[in-house]
């Protein structure tokens, strides 16, 4: 078993509210975070996939394929976009860090041909990053 | 949905690496220059690794302005700008990065808003160590 992980960046908006909460309560919990007119970072994804050497090609994953793979289901979606206002899956979910990971799994889960998922990391800044490893 | 959450600090310390157990000649085989009577110091890197279900009305696994007052006020403000031997942490323990992780360790066991999963602390960009508990690494923590 062999675990590859390959990078990709994306750069995007965002601001933490809670709807069900009052003003004052969504800026006590998430303070500057919480600002409507939102802020944004230079996000760096890290996908690894598991899987046998194929005893033909070397290769876990092809990394050209999964190179557009992530292309095409995560940066498109979220590279220069708003993630509260552009991206589905944060109409109902915060865009916390946590919750970009599950979103970018539940978003590679099953796409990736030959190799298995096994964690998603993403780095909102060089000292924060979460990782998700699916449902163990 | 479990997520594990590290968050990274930094700070600045001295320390020798000495034990009155062994006598001089000893110290020196075995600590090398680290054993310098006068100290030397290294830009420490302490990064936290905690997991816990994902709040559905935060979005997070615990607040970070709660996890970052609790690093500043029991680890930062302990260890930074500071001599590691002088400290009572480090009076019967030698100032190595293995005991600092426990230490730090043993701290944020008292963060409680989250599980601790690992205290990973880099002394140099060469030299790190984790520290997980007195449990074999679980699957999925590297």
């Amino acid at each position: 078993m062999i675990f590859l992980t390959r990078k990709a960046e994306f750069s995007s908006a965002h601001f933490y509210w809670n709807d069900a909460w009052s003003p004052e309560e969504n800026q006590r919990v998430f303070g500057r975070c919480a600002n409507r007119n939102g802020h944004g970072h230079n996000y760096t994804l890290e996908v690894t996939v598991c899987g046998e050497v194929d005893p033909i090609s070397g290769f876990v994953v092809d990394l050209k394929e999964l190179k557009d793979i992530l292309e095409r289901e995560v940066i498109d979606v979220y590279d220069h976009h708003h993630l509260n206002l552009e991206v589905p899956e944060f109409k109902t979910a915060i865009p916390t860090t946590e919750n970009i990971a599950i979103a970018i799994w539940q978003r590679l889960d099953n796409k990736i041909p030959y190799a298995k998922l096994y964690r998603i990391r993403v780095y909102e800044m060089p000292d924060l990053f979460a990782d998700y490893y699916g449902e163990l | 949905m479990k997520v594990h959450l590290s968050r990274r600090y930094h700070f600045s310390a001295s320390h020798r690496l000495h034990t009155e157990s062994y006598d001089a000649a000893k110290n020196t085989a075995i600590f090398g220059k680290c054993n310098n009577l006068h100290g030397h110091g290294h830009n420490y890197t302490v990064q936290i690794t905690l997991s816990g279900q994902v709040d559905t009305a935060t979005g997070m696994v615990c607040n970070l302005v709660e996890l970052d007052a609790f690093a500043q006020t029991n680890v930062l403000a302990c260890f930074d700008h500071t001599n590691l031997n002088m400290l009572a942490c480090f009076r019967d323990a030698v100032s190595t990065t293995e005991n600092l992780s426990i230490e730090i360790h043993r701290i944020f066991q008292r963060f409680t808003a989250a599980h601790l999963e690992r205290v990973h602390v880099e002394e140099t960009s060469n030299n790190s160590f984790d520290y997980s508990g007195d449990l074999a690494a679980a699957p999925g923590v590297i």
